[in-house]
Protein backbone atom coordinates (compact mmCIF):
# COMPACT_ATOMS: atom_id res chain seq x y z
CA UNK A 1 0.00 0.00 0.00
CA UNK A 2 2.81 2.37 0.81
CA UNK A 3 4.76 1.20 -2.22
CA UNK A 4 3.76 3.37 -5.10
CA UNK A 5 6.02 2.08 -7.84
CA UNK A 6 4.09 -0.51 -9.83
CA UNK A 7 7.02 -2.57 -11.04
CA UNK A 8 10.12 -3.70 -9.20
CA UNK A 9 12.80 -5.52 -11.11
CA UNK A 10 15.92 -6.85 -9.52
CA UNK A 11 18.90 -8.11 -11.41
CA UNK A 12 19.39 -11.48 -9.76
CA UNK A 13 15.89 -12.92 -10.01
CA UNK A 14 12.97 -13.13 -12.33
CA UNK A 15 10.67 -11.92 -9.58
CA UNK A 16 8.66 -8.88 -10.35
CA UNK A 17 5.87 -7.11 -8.54
CA UNK A 18 3.02 -5.75 -10.59
CA UNK A 19 -0.06 -3.85 -9.64
CA UNK A 20 -3.18 -5.46 -11.04
CA UNK A 21 -6.16 -3.15 -10.98
CA UNK A 22 -7.92 -1.20 -9.59
CA UNK A 23 -9.13 -0.20 -13.03
CA UNK A 24 -8.79 -3.56 -14.66
CA UNK A 25 -12.10 -4.95 -15.97
CA UNK A 26 -11.32 -8.47 -14.78
CA UNK A 27 -11.13 -7.33 -11.17
CA UNK A 28 -14.92 -6.93 -11.06
CA UNK A 29 -14.87 -3.40 -9.81
CA UNK A 30 -12.09 -1.64 -8.01
CA UNK A 31 -10.07 -4.49 -6.60
CA UNK A 32 -6.33 -3.97 -6.71
CA UNK A 33 -4.04 -6.94 -6.33
CA UNK A 34 -0.33 -6.53 -5.81
CA UNK A 35 1.06 -9.63 -7.45
CA UNK A 36 4.59 -10.85 -7.06
CA UNK A 37 5.36 -13.08 -10.00
CA UNK A 38 8.28 -15.18 -11.06
CA UNK A 39 7.87 -15.36 -14.79
CA UNK A 40 4.23 -16.36 -15.16
CA UNK A 41 4.01 -18.01 -11.72
CA UNK A 42 2.42 -16.22 -8.83
CA UNK A 43 4.67 -16.07 -5.79
CA UNK A 44 2.55 -13.91 -3.55
CA UNK A 45 -0.53 -11.75 -3.87
CA UNK A 46 -1.82 -9.00 -1.70
CA UNK A 47 -5.33 -7.69 -2.30
CA UNK A 48 -5.63 -3.96 -1.71
CA UNK A 49 -9.17 -2.86 -1.05
CA UNK A 50 -11.05 0.19 0.13
CA UNK A 51 -11.39 2.10 -3.14
CA UNK A 52 -15.17 1.98 -2.80
CA UNK A 53 -15.34 2.64 0.94
CA UNK A 54 -18.25 4.95 1.64
CA UNK A 55 -18.51 4.61 5.39
CA UNK A 56 -21.81 2.74 5.21
CA UNK A 57 -21.58 1.58 8.80
CA UNK A 58 -21.04 5.17 9.92
CA UNK A 59 -24.01 6.33 7.84
CA UNK A 60 -26.18 3.63 9.46
CA UNK A 61 -25.66 5.32 12.81
CA UNK A 62 -27.44 8.47 11.76
CA UNK A 63 -30.36 6.80 9.96
CA UNK A 64 -33.52 5.31 11.38
CA UNK A 65 -33.78 1.55 11.03
CA UNK A 66 -35.98 1.68 7.96
CA UNK A 67 -33.77 4.47 6.65
CA UNK A 68 -30.83 2.08 6.71
CA UNK A 69 -32.45 -0.26 4.20
CA UNK A 70 -31.64 1.77 1.05
CA UNK A 71 -28.00 1.88 2.17
CA UNK A 72 -27.89 -1.90 2.35
CA UNK A 73 -28.96 -2.02 -1.32
CA UNK A 74 -25.75 -0.30 -2.23
CA UNK A 75 -23.42 -2.76 -0.56
CA UNK A 76 -23.79 -5.83 -2.71
CA UNK A 77 -25.49 -4.02 -5.56
CA UNK A 78 -26.04 -7.26 -7.45
CA UNK A 79 -28.06 -8.73 -4.59
CA UNK A 80 -30.08 -6.00 -2.94
CA UNK A 81 -32.96 -8.24 -1.87
CA UNK A 82 -30.86 -10.50 0.35
CA UNK A 83 -29.13 -7.44 1.82
CA UNK A 84 -32.52 -6.04 2.80
CA UNK A 85 -33.61 -9.38 4.17
CA UNK A 86 -30.71 -9.57 6.62
CA UNK A 87 -31.22 -6.13 8.09
CA UNK A 88 -34.98 -6.34 8.57
CA UNK A 89 -34.55 -9.85 10.00
CA UNK A 90 -32.11 -8.58 12.62
CA UNK A 91 -34.41 -5.79 13.77
CA UNK A 92 -37.44 -8.08 13.79
CA UNK A 93 -35.53 -10.55 15.92
CA UNK A 94 -34.77 -7.92 18.53
CA UNK A 95 -38.28 -6.52 18.57
CA UNK A 96 -39.95 -9.93 18.60
CA UNK A 97 -41.96 -9.27 15.44
CA UNK A 98 -43.50 -12.19 13.57
CA UNK A 99 -44.14 -11.25 9.97
CA UNK A 100 -47.25 -12.49 8.16
CA UNK A 101 -46.67 -15.64 6.10
CA UNK A 102 -47.48 -13.91 2.83
CA UNK A 103 -44.74 -11.38 3.51
CA UNK A 104 -42.29 -14.16 4.29
CA UNK A 105 -43.14 -15.93 1.06
CA UNK A 106 -42.71 -12.74 -0.96
CA UNK A 107 -39.34 -12.25 0.72
CA UNK A 108 -38.25 -15.74 -0.12
CA UNK A 109 -39.26 -15.31 -3.76
CA UNK A 110 -37.42 -12.01 -4.04
CA UNK A 111 -34.35 -13.50 -2.37
CA UNK A 112 -34.24 -16.59 -4.56
CA UNK A 113 -34.77 -14.60 -7.74
CA UNK A 114 -31.94 -12.42 -6.51
CA UNK A 115 -29.73 -15.44 -6.05
CA UNK A 116 -30.41 -16.44 -9.65
CA UNK A 117 -29.78 -12.88 -10.86
CA UNK A 118 -26.51 -12.69 -8.93
CA UNK A 119 -25.36 -16.05 -10.21
CA UNK A 120 -26.15 -15.05 -13.80
CA UNK A 121 -23.83 -12.05 -13.42
CA UNK A 122 -21.22 -14.30 -11.88
CA UNK A 123 -21.47 -16.83 -14.70
CA UNK A 124 -21.47 -14.26 -17.47
CA UNK A 125 -18.50 -12.30 -16.18
CA UNK A 126 -16.55 -15.31 -14.95
CA UNK A 127 -16.85 -17.01 -18.34
CA UNK A 128 -16.04 -13.75 -20.11
CA UNK A 129 -12.89 -13.34 -18.02
CA UNK A 130 -11.70 -16.81 -18.93
CA UNK A 131 -12.42 -16.24 -22.59
CA UNK A 132 -15.89 -17.63 -23.24
CA UNK A 133 -17.80 -14.67 -24.55
CA UNK A 134 -21.18 -16.05 -25.46
CA UNK A 135 -22.55 -17.08 -22.03
CA UNK A 136 -22.46 -13.42 -21.02
CA UNK A 137 -25.13 -12.49 -23.55
CA UNK A 138 -27.39 -15.39 -22.66
CA UNK A 139 -27.15 -14.97 -18.89
CA UNK A 140 -27.77 -11.24 -19.00
CA UNK A 141 -30.92 -11.82 -21.01
CA UNK A 142 -32.35 -13.90 -18.16
CA UNK A 143 -31.16 -11.41 -15.59
CA UNK A 144 -33.06 -8.67 -17.39
CA UNK A 145 -36.26 -10.67 -16.98
CA UNK A 146 -35.68 -10.90 -13.23
CA UNK A 147 -35.03 -7.17 -13.06
CA UNK A 148 -38.31 -6.62 -14.91
CA UNK A 149 -40.10 -8.65 -12.25
CA UNK A 150 -38.47 -6.51 -9.56
CA UNK A 151 -39.37 -3.34 -11.36
CA UNK A 152 -42.96 -4.43 -11.48
CA UNK A 153 -42.95 -5.24 -7.78
CA UNK A 154 -41.18 -2.26 -6.26
CA UNK A 155 -40.31 0.12 -9.08
CA UNK A 156 -36.57 -0.43 -8.83
CA UNK A 157 -34.37 -2.82 -10.72
CA UNK A 158 -31.15 -2.88 -8.73
CA UNK A 159 -31.44 -0.88 -5.52
CA UNK A 160 -34.70 -2.46 -4.52
CA UNK A 161 -35.40 -1.14 -1.03
CA UNK A 162 -38.07 -3.84 -1.14
CA UNK A 163 -38.46 -4.84 2.52
CA UNK A 164 -39.47 -3.11 5.71
CA UNK A 165 -39.21 -3.97 9.36
CA UNK A 166 -42.39 -5.97 9.99
CA UNK A 167 -43.12 -7.21 6.50
CA UNK A 168 -43.33 -6.05 2.93
CA UNK A 169 -44.21 -2.52 1.82
CA UNK A 170 -46.44 -3.71 -1.05
CA UNK A 171 -48.46 -6.72 -2.01
CA UNK A 172 -47.68 -8.41 -5.30
CA UNK A 173 -49.20 -6.59 -8.28
CA UNK A 174 -51.92 -8.35 -10.27
CA UNK A 175 -50.53 -10.92 -12.67
CA UNK A 176 -47.05 -10.90 -11.09
CA UNK A 177 -47.22 -14.51 -9.97
CA UNK A 178 -48.15 -15.63 -13.50
CA UNK A 179 -45.27 -13.75 -15.05
CA UNK A 180 -42.92 -15.03 -12.37
CA UNK A 181 -44.08 -18.58 -13.02
CA UNK A 182 -43.64 -18.15 -16.76
CA UNK A 183 -40.09 -16.96 -16.11
CA UNK A 184 -39.06 -19.81 -13.82
CA UNK A 185 -40.72 -22.39 -16.08
CA UNK A 186 -38.47 -21.46 -18.98
CA UNK A 187 -35.32 -20.94 -16.89
CA UNK A 188 -34.17 -24.57 -16.36
CA UNK A 189 -33.91 -25.03 -20.13
CA UNK A 190 -31.74 -21.91 -20.31
CA UNK A 191 -29.50 -23.13 -17.49
CA UNK A 192 -29.12 -26.38 -19.41
CA UNK A 193 -28.10 -24.34 -22.47
CA UNK A 194 -25.44 -22.50 -20.48
CA UNK A 195 -24.17 -25.78 -19.13
CA UNK A 196 -23.99 -27.18 -22.64
CA UNK A 197 -21.66 -24.32 -23.50
CA UNK A 198 -19.33 -24.89 -20.57
CA UNK A 199 -19.60 -28.02 -18.42
CA UNK A 200 -17.91 -30.38 -20.84
CA UNK A 201 -16.05 -27.74 -22.77
CA UNK A 202 -12.39 -28.73 -22.93
CA UNK A 203 -11.05 -25.19 -22.67
CA UNK A 204 -13.35 -24.40 -19.77
CA UNK A 205 -12.18 -27.49 -17.90
CA UNK A 206 -8.54 -26.74 -18.61
CA UNK A 207 -9.00 -23.30 -17.13
CA UNK A 208 -10.98 -24.33 -14.06
CA UNK A 209 -10.25 -27.91 -12.98
CA UNK A 210 -7.63 -27.99 -10.25
CA UNK A 211 -7.38 -24.19 -10.08
CA UNK A 212 -7.73 -22.48 -6.70
CA UNK A 213 -8.11 -25.62 -4.62
CA UNK A 214 -9.08 -25.38 -0.98
CA UNK A 215 -9.96 -28.21 1.36
CA UNK A 216 -13.09 -28.15 3.47
CA UNK A 217 -11.15 -27.78 6.73
CA UNK A 218 -9.16 -24.86 5.33
CA UNK A 219 -12.33 -23.26 4.02
CA UNK A 220 -13.79 -23.27 7.53
CA UNK A 221 -10.52 -21.99 8.98
CA UNK A 222 -10.55 -19.09 6.52
CA UNK A 223 -14.21 -18.42 7.27
CA UNK A 224 -15.38 -19.04 3.72
CA UNK A 225 -19.12 -19.25 3.24
CA UNK A 226 -21.50 -19.71 0.38
CA UNK A 227 -20.47 -21.48 -2.82
CA UNK A 228 -16.71 -21.33 -2.03
CA UNK A 229 -17.39 -23.30 1.17
CA UNK A 230 -19.79 -25.74 -0.45
CA UNK A 231 -17.51 -26.23 -3.43
CA UNK A 232 -14.97 -27.55 -0.93
CA UNK A 233 -17.43 -30.21 0.13
CA UNK A 234 -18.86 -28.70 3.31
CA UNK A 235 -22.62 -29.08 3.32
CA UNK A 236 -23.53 -25.92 5.14
CA UNK A 237 -26.14 -23.34 4.28
CA UNK A 238 -27.67 -20.72 6.58
CA UNK A 239 -31.08 -21.42 5.05
CA UNK A 240 -30.92 -24.96 6.42
CA UNK A 241 -28.97 -24.35 9.63
CA UNK A 242 -30.84 -21.29 10.93
CA UNK A 243 -33.97 -21.13 8.76
CA UNK A 244 -35.43 -17.64 8.51
CA UNK A 245 -38.66 -16.49 6.89
CA UNK A 246 -40.22 -19.85 6.01
CA UNK A 247 -37.27 -21.75 4.55
CA UNK A 248 -38.01 -24.62 6.91
CA UNK A 249 -41.12 -25.33 4.82
CA UNK A 250 -39.21 -25.44 1.55
CA UNK A 251 -37.75 -28.52 -0.04
CA UNK A 252 -34.37 -27.91 -1.59
CA UNK A 253 -30.97 -29.55 -1.70
CA UNK A 254 -27.59 -28.08 -0.90
CA UNK A 255 -25.22 -28.90 -3.76
CA UNK A 256 -21.63 -29.55 -2.77
CA UNK A 257 -18.41 -30.12 -4.65
CA UNK A 258 -15.71 -32.69 -4.02
CA UNK A 259 -12.40 -31.16 -5.07
CA UNK A 260 -12.85 -27.57 -3.90
CA UNK A 261 -11.58 -26.14 -7.18
CA UNK A 262 -12.92 -23.50 -9.52
CA UNK A 263 -14.77 -26.09 -11.57
CA UNK A 264 -16.61 -27.44 -8.50
CA UNK A 265 -17.62 -23.97 -7.42
CA UNK A 266 -18.98 -23.49 -10.92
CA UNK A 267 -21.02 -26.71 -10.66
CA UNK A 268 -22.30 -25.72 -7.20
CA UNK A 269 -23.56 -22.35 -8.39
CA UNK A 270 -25.21 -23.85 -11.47
CA UNK A 271 -27.08 -26.31 -9.26
CA UNK A 272 -27.97 -23.56 -6.79
CA UNK A 273 -29.81 -21.76 -9.56
CA UNK A 274 -31.92 -24.87 -10.17
CA UNK A 275 -32.61 -25.18 -6.45
CA UNK A 276 -33.66 -21.53 -6.35
CA UNK A 277 -36.08 -22.24 -9.17
CA UNK A 278 -37.47 -25.05 -7.04
CA UNK A 279 -37.94 -22.76 -4.06
CA UNK A 280 -39.63 -20.02 -6.10
CA UNK A 281 -41.97 -22.60 -7.60
CA UNK A 282 -42.93 -23.90 -4.17
CA UNK A 283 -43.53 -20.33 -2.98
CA UNK A 284 -45.81 -19.66 -5.94
CA UNK A 285 -47.70 -22.92 -5.40
CA UNK A 286 -48.33 -22.30 -1.72
CA UNK A 287 -48.44 -18.50 -1.59
CA UNK A 288 -50.75 -17.74 1.36
CA UNK A 289 -53.31 -14.95 1.39
CA UNK A 290 -53.48 -12.28 4.02
CA UNK A 291 -51.73 -9.10 5.02
CA UNK A 292 -48.12 -8.37 4.09
CA UNK A 293 -47.33 -6.14 7.05
CA UNK A 294 -47.35 -7.04 10.73
CA UNK A 295 -48.60 -4.69 13.39
CA UNK A 296 -45.49 -2.71 14.20
CA UNK A 297 -45.03 0.51 16.14
CA UNK A 298 -44.89 3.71 14.10
CA UNK A 299 -41.37 4.35 15.31
CA UNK A 300 -39.06 1.34 15.13
CA UNK A 301 -37.23 1.22 18.45
CA UNK A 302 -35.58 -2.10 19.21
CA UNK A 303 -34.93 -2.73 22.90
CA UNK A 304 -31.53 -2.06 24.37
CA UNK A 305 -29.28 -4.95 23.48
CA UNK A 306 -27.52 -6.64 20.63
CA UNK A 307 -28.45 -9.28 18.10
CA UNK A 308 -26.86 -10.93 15.13
CA UNK A 309 -28.88 -12.19 12.22
CA UNK A 310 -27.57 -13.76 9.09
CA UNK A 311 -29.00 -14.82 5.77
CA UNK A 312 -27.58 -16.94 3.01
CA UNK A 313 -26.76 -14.36 0.40
CA UNK A 314 -25.72 -15.39 -3.10
CA UNK A 315 -22.09 -14.81 -2.09
CA UNK A 316 -22.19 -16.45 1.33
CA UNK A 317 -23.26 -15.74 4.87
CA UNK A 318 -24.35 -12.14 5.12
CA UNK A 319 -24.71 -11.14 8.75
CA UNK A 320 -26.01 -8.05 10.47
CA UNK A 321 -24.92 -7.23 14.00
CA UNK A 322 -27.22 -4.65 15.52
CA UNK A 323 -26.42 -2.88 18.77
CA UNK A 324 -29.35 -0.83 20.00
CA UNK A 325 -29.33 1.72 22.78
CA UNK A 326 -33.14 1.81 22.78
CA UNK A 327 -33.48 4.79 20.45
CA UNK A 328 -34.80 4.88 16.91
CA UNK A 329 -31.31 4.81 15.39
CA UNK A 330 -28.83 1.96 15.62
CA UNK A 331 -25.99 2.60 18.04
CA UNK A 332 -23.83 0.35 15.93
CA UNK A 333 -24.76 -1.66 12.88
CA UNK A 334 -22.06 -3.94 11.59
CA UNK A 335 -22.25 -6.02 8.46
CA UNK A 336 -20.45 -9.29 8.04
CA UNK A 337 -19.68 -9.06 4.35
CA UNK A 338 -19.32 -12.50 2.81
CA UNK A 339 -17.17 -11.23 -0.08
CA UNK A 340 -14.71 -9.46 2.23
CA UNK A 341 -13.97 -12.65 4.09
CA UNK A 342 -13.98 -14.84 0.99
CA UNK A 343 -11.52 -12.50 -0.72
CA UNK A 344 -9.13 -12.86 2.20
CA UNK A 345 -8.40 -16.39 1.03
CA UNK A 346 -7.30 -15.19 -2.43
CA UNK A 347 -3.53 -15.38 -1.72
CA UNK A 348 -4.00 -18.96 -0.51
CA UNK A 349 -6.00 -19.93 -3.57
CA UNK A 350 -3.67 -18.56 -6.23
CA UNK A 351 -0.24 -19.26 -4.76
CA UNK A 352 1.85 -21.11 -7.33
CA UNK A 353 -0.66 -20.74 -10.13
CA UNK A 354 -0.16 -18.87 -13.38
CA UNK A 355 -1.13 -15.23 -13.54
CA UNK A 356 -3.99 -16.06 -15.91
CA UNK A 357 -5.44 -18.24 -13.17
CA UNK A 358 -5.64 -15.24 -10.88
CA UNK A 359 -8.42 -13.99 -13.16
CA UNK A 360 -10.23 -17.30 -12.90
CA UNK A 361 -9.97 -17.31 -9.10
CA UNK A 362 -11.17 -13.73 -8.71
CA UNK A 363 -14.12 -14.71 -10.88
CA UNK A 364 -14.88 -17.84 -8.93
CA UNK A 365 -14.90 -16.02 -5.60
CA UNK A 366 -17.72 -13.89 -7.04
CA UNK A 367 -16.74 -10.72 -5.26
CA UNK A 368 -18.57 -7.42 -5.28
CA UNK A 369 -16.42 -4.53 -4.15
CA UNK A 370 -19.41 -2.55 -2.95
CA UNK A 371 -19.85 -5.10 -0.22
CA UNK A 372 -16.17 -5.59 0.52
CA UNK A 373 -15.46 -1.90 0.99
CA UNK A 374 -18.87 -0.81 2.26
CA UNK B 1 -73.62 -4.75 6.07
CA UNK B 2 -76.63 -6.96 5.35
CA UNK B 3 -75.45 -9.92 7.36
CA UNK B 4 -75.18 -7.86 10.52
CA UNK B 5 -78.89 -8.30 11.10
CA UNK B 6 -79.27 -11.96 10.28
CA UNK B 7 -79.11 -12.94 13.90
CA UNK B 8 -76.51 -15.61 13.25
CA UNK B 9 -74.65 -16.64 16.42
CA UNK B 10 -71.49 -14.65 16.84
CA UNK B 11 -68.45 -16.91 16.77
CA UNK B 12 -66.10 -16.41 19.72
CA UNK B 13 -63.19 -14.23 18.77
CA UNK B 14 -60.39 -16.40 17.47
CA UNK B 15 -56.96 -15.73 18.95
CA UNK B 16 -55.21 -13.14 16.85
CA UNK B 17 -52.33 -14.33 14.68
CA UNK B 18 -48.92 -13.30 16.01
CA UNK B 19 -48.43 -10.61 13.37
CA UNK B 20 -51.47 -8.74 14.63
CA UNK B 21 -50.40 -8.86 18.25
CA UNK B 22 -48.24 -6.19 19.78
CA UNK B 23 -44.68 -7.49 19.43
CA UNK B 24 -42.92 -8.52 22.62
CA UNK B 25 -39.35 -7.24 22.49
CA UNK B 26 -36.45 -9.39 23.57
CA UNK B 27 -35.23 -8.97 27.13
CA UNK B 28 -31.79 -9.76 28.52
CA UNK B 29 -31.45 -12.67 30.92
CA UNK B 30 -28.61 -14.00 32.97
CA UNK B 31 -27.11 -17.01 31.19
CA UNK B 32 -24.48 -18.27 33.62
CA UNK B 33 -26.37 -21.55 33.88
CA UNK B 34 -26.77 -21.99 30.13
CA UNK B 35 -25.08 -25.23 28.94
CA UNK B 36 -22.92 -23.38 26.42
CA UNK B 37 -21.60 -21.08 29.14
CA UNK B 38 -21.13 -23.88 31.65
CA UNK B 39 -18.97 -25.92 29.33
CA UNK B 40 -16.84 -22.87 28.65
CA UNK B 41 -16.60 -22.28 32.41
CA UNK B 42 -15.18 -25.76 32.82
CA UNK B 43 -12.11 -24.60 30.95
CA UNK B 44 -11.77 -20.92 31.81
CA UNK B 45 -14.05 -20.41 34.80
CA UNK B 46 -12.40 -17.33 36.29
CA UNK B 47 -12.12 -15.57 32.93
CA UNK B 48 -15.88 -15.18 32.59
CA UNK B 49 -17.06 -11.82 33.83
CA UNK B 50 -20.63 -11.87 32.65
CA UNK B 51 -22.99 -14.03 30.61
CA UNK B 52 -26.20 -12.69 29.10
CA UNK B 53 -28.83 -14.22 26.87
CA UNK B 54 -30.67 -11.82 24.59
CA UNK B 55 -32.88 -12.68 21.62
CA UNK B 56 -31.79 -16.29 21.90
CA UNK B 57 -28.09 -15.45 21.64
CA UNK B 58 -25.49 -15.93 24.36
CA UNK B 59 -22.93 -13.24 25.06
CA UNK B 60 -20.05 -14.07 27.35
CA UNK B 61 -17.82 -11.25 28.50
CA UNK B 62 -14.33 -12.50 29.26
CA UNK B 63 -11.38 -10.71 30.77
CA UNK B 64 -8.89 -9.24 28.34
CA UNK B 65 -5.92 -11.12 29.81
CA UNK B 66 -7.57 -14.50 29.35
CA UNK B 67 -9.06 -13.82 25.91
CA UNK B 68 -6.72 -15.93 23.80
CA UNK B 69 -6.95 -18.76 26.30
CA UNK B 70 -10.76 -18.61 26.14
CA UNK B 71 -10.69 -18.54 22.32
CA UNK B 72 -8.29 -21.50 22.25
CA UNK B 73 -10.59 -23.44 24.57
CA UNK B 74 -13.55 -22.58 22.38
CA UNK B 75 -11.84 -23.74 19.23
CA UNK B 76 -9.82 -26.73 20.36
CA UNK B 77 -11.94 -28.17 23.13
CA UNK B 78 -15.47 -27.01 22.37
CA UNK B 79 -15.34 -27.18 18.59
CA UNK B 80 -16.03 -23.57 17.62
CA UNK B 81 -14.01 -23.88 14.45
CA UNK B 82 -15.61 -21.09 12.49
CA UNK B 83 -15.14 -17.47 13.50
CA UNK B 84 -18.15 -15.84 11.90
CA UNK B 85 -17.42 -12.26 12.70
CA UNK B 86 -15.16 -10.00 14.68
CA UNK B 87 -16.03 -6.39 15.24
CA UNK B 88 -15.97 -3.62 17.80
CA UNK B 89 -18.38 -1.19 19.44
CA UNK B 90 -17.35 2.19 20.75
CA UNK B 91 -18.89 3.09 24.14
CA UNK B 92 -17.28 6.47 24.31
CA UNK B 93 -17.53 7.39 27.97
CA UNK B 94 -17.72 3.99 29.58
CA UNK B 95 -15.60 3.63 32.69
CA UNK B 96 -14.72 -0.07 32.24
CA UNK B 97 -13.01 0.49 28.91
CA UNK B 98 -14.08 2.33 25.83
CA UNK B 99 -14.31 -0.48 23.27
CA UNK B 100 -16.05 -3.81 23.13
CA UNK B 101 -14.38 -6.28 20.81
CA UNK B 102 -16.98 -8.83 19.79
CA UNK B 103 -16.22 -12.35 18.55
CA UNK B 104 -19.03 -14.38 17.08
CA UNK B 105 -18.26 -18.09 16.98
CA UNK B 106 -19.96 -21.02 15.36
CA UNK B 107 -19.56 -24.73 15.79
CA UNK B 108 -20.78 -27.15 13.21
CA UNK B 109 -21.54 -29.92 15.70
CA UNK B 110 -24.99 -28.95 16.91
CA UNK B 111 -24.91 -25.72 14.87
CA UNK B 112 -24.57 -23.44 17.88
CA UNK B 113 -23.24 -19.95 18.17
CA UNK B 114 -21.57 -18.08 20.98
CA UNK B 115 -20.54 -14.46 21.30
CA UNK B 116 -17.42 -13.55 23.21
CA UNK B 117 -16.74 -10.03 24.22
CA UNK B 118 -13.81 -8.20 25.77
CA UNK B 119 -13.57 -4.64 26.99
CA UNK B 120 -10.54 -2.68 25.86
CA UNK B 121 -9.62 0.72 27.20
CA UNK B 122 -8.57 3.46 24.83
CA UNK B 123 -4.87 3.10 24.08
CA UNK B 124 -4.74 -0.44 25.43
CA UNK B 125 -3.97 -3.38 23.17
CA UNK B 126 -6.08 -6.44 22.59
CA UNK B 127 -4.30 -9.72 21.91
CA UNK B 128 -4.66 -11.00 18.38
CA UNK B 129 -6.66 -14.14 17.71
CA UNK B 130 -5.15 -14.69 14.25
CA UNK B 131 -3.18 -17.46 15.93
CA UNK B 132 -6.47 -19.20 16.68
CA UNK B 133 -8.49 -18.52 13.53
CA UNK B 134 -6.72 -17.42 10.35
CA UNK B 135 -9.80 -15.58 9.19
CA UNK B 136 -9.41 -13.05 12.02
CA UNK B 137 -6.62 -11.35 10.08
CA UNK B 138 -8.63 -8.94 7.94
CA UNK B 139 -11.34 -8.56 10.56
CA UNK B 140 -8.80 -7.29 13.09
CA UNK B 141 -7.31 -5.00 10.48
CA UNK B 142 -10.75 -3.55 9.88
CA UNK B 143 -11.30 -2.98 13.60
CA UNK B 144 -7.88 -1.33 13.83
CA UNK B 145 -8.67 0.88 10.85
CA UNK B 146 -12.15 1.84 11.96
CA UNK B 147 -11.66 2.08 15.74
CA UNK B 148 -7.93 2.42 16.31
CA UNK B 149 -7.71 -0.62 18.54
CA UNK B 150 -4.28 -2.24 18.35
CA UNK B 151 -3.97 -6.00 18.23
CA UNK B 152 -0.76 -7.20 19.83
CA UNK B 153 0.93 -9.89 17.78
CA UNK B 154 -1.02 -9.32 14.58
CA UNK B 155 1.12 -10.29 11.58
CA UNK B 156 0.22 -7.32 9.41
CA UNK B 157 -1.73 -4.65 11.24
CA UNK B 158 -2.28 -2.11 8.47
CA UNK B 159 -5.25 -0.02 7.52
CA UNK B 160 -7.52 -1.90 5.19
CA UNK B 161 -10.49 0.21 4.09
CA UNK B 162 -9.00 3.66 4.38
CA UNK B 163 -5.54 4.46 3.11
CA UNK B 164 -2.19 4.50 4.79
CA UNK B 165 -1.78 7.94 6.27
CA UNK B 166 -5.47 8.53 6.84
CA UNK B 167 -5.99 10.58 9.95
CA UNK B 168 -8.45 9.22 12.49
CA UNK B 169 -10.67 6.19 12.93
CA UNK B 170 -14.04 6.70 11.28
CA UNK B 171 -16.28 4.49 13.39
CA UNK B 172 -15.30 6.11 16.66
CA UNK B 173 -18.21 8.05 18.04
CA UNK B 174 -16.19 11.27 18.18
CA UNK B 175 -15.30 11.10 14.48
CA UNK B 176 -17.56 13.61 12.71
CA UNK B 177 -20.03 12.05 10.31
CA UNK B 178 -19.41 14.72 7.69
CA UNK B 179 -15.80 13.58 7.59
CA UNK B 180 -12.57 15.31 8.34
CA UNK B 181 -10.46 17.63 6.29
CA UNK B 182 -8.47 15.15 4.29
CA UNK B 183 -8.06 17.45 1.29
CA UNK B 184 -5.84 19.98 3.00
CA UNK B 185 -3.82 17.23 4.67
CA UNK B 186 -2.88 15.69 1.34
CA UNK B 187 -2.81 18.71 -0.98
CA UNK B 188 -1.78 21.63 1.26
CA UNK B 189 -0.97 23.81 -1.76
CA UNK B 190 -4.42 23.29 -3.30
CA UNK B 191 -6.72 23.53 -0.31
CA UNK B 192 -6.56 26.01 2.56
CA UNK B 193 -6.50 24.50 6.05
CA UNK B 194 -9.99 23.25 6.83
CA UNK B 195 -11.04 23.66 3.22
CA UNK B 196 -10.75 20.22 1.65
CA UNK B 197 -13.53 18.78 -0.48
CA UNK B 198 -14.79 16.73 2.44
CA UNK B 199 -15.36 19.59 4.81
CA UNK B 200 -17.50 21.93 2.85
CA UNK B 201 -16.39 22.80 -0.64
CA UNK B 202 -13.28 23.87 -2.46
CA UNK B 203 -13.74 27.53 -1.64
CA UNK B 204 -13.05 26.75 1.97
CA UNK B 205 -15.33 26.62 4.94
Amino acid sequence: MTERAPVHLSADSEEMEISFGPQHPATHGVLRVMVKIDGERIVETKPVIGYLHRGTEKIFERETYNGCIPHTDRMDYTAAATNNQGLVGAVEKMMGITIPPRAAYIRMMLAELQRIASHTIWLGTHALDIGAQSPFFYTFEEREKILDLYEEYCGARLTLNAMRVGGQPFDLPAGWTDRCRAFIDQLPAKIADWERLLTKNRIWKLRTVGIGVMSGADAIEWGLTGPPLRGSGVKWDVRKVFPYDHYEEMEFDIPIGTNGDTYDRYLVRMEEMRQSVRIVRQCLDRLPDGPVMAKVPKVIKPPKGEAYFSVEGPKGELGYYVVSDGTDKPYRLHVRPACFINLQALPELVRGHLIADLIAVIGTLDIVLGEIDR
Amino acid sequence: MADQDTGAPVAPAAPKPPWEEKPVPATPQDAREHPQVRELAEHVADAILEAVEFAGQITVTVSLERLVEACRACKDRLGYGYLVDLTAVDWKDRAEGRFDIVYWLHRHAGEQRLRLKVRVAEGAEAPTVTTVWKTANWMEREVFDMFGVYFAGHPNLERILTWEGFNGHPLRKDFPIEGIDTGAAIYPDVYPPGGGPVSGGEEGA
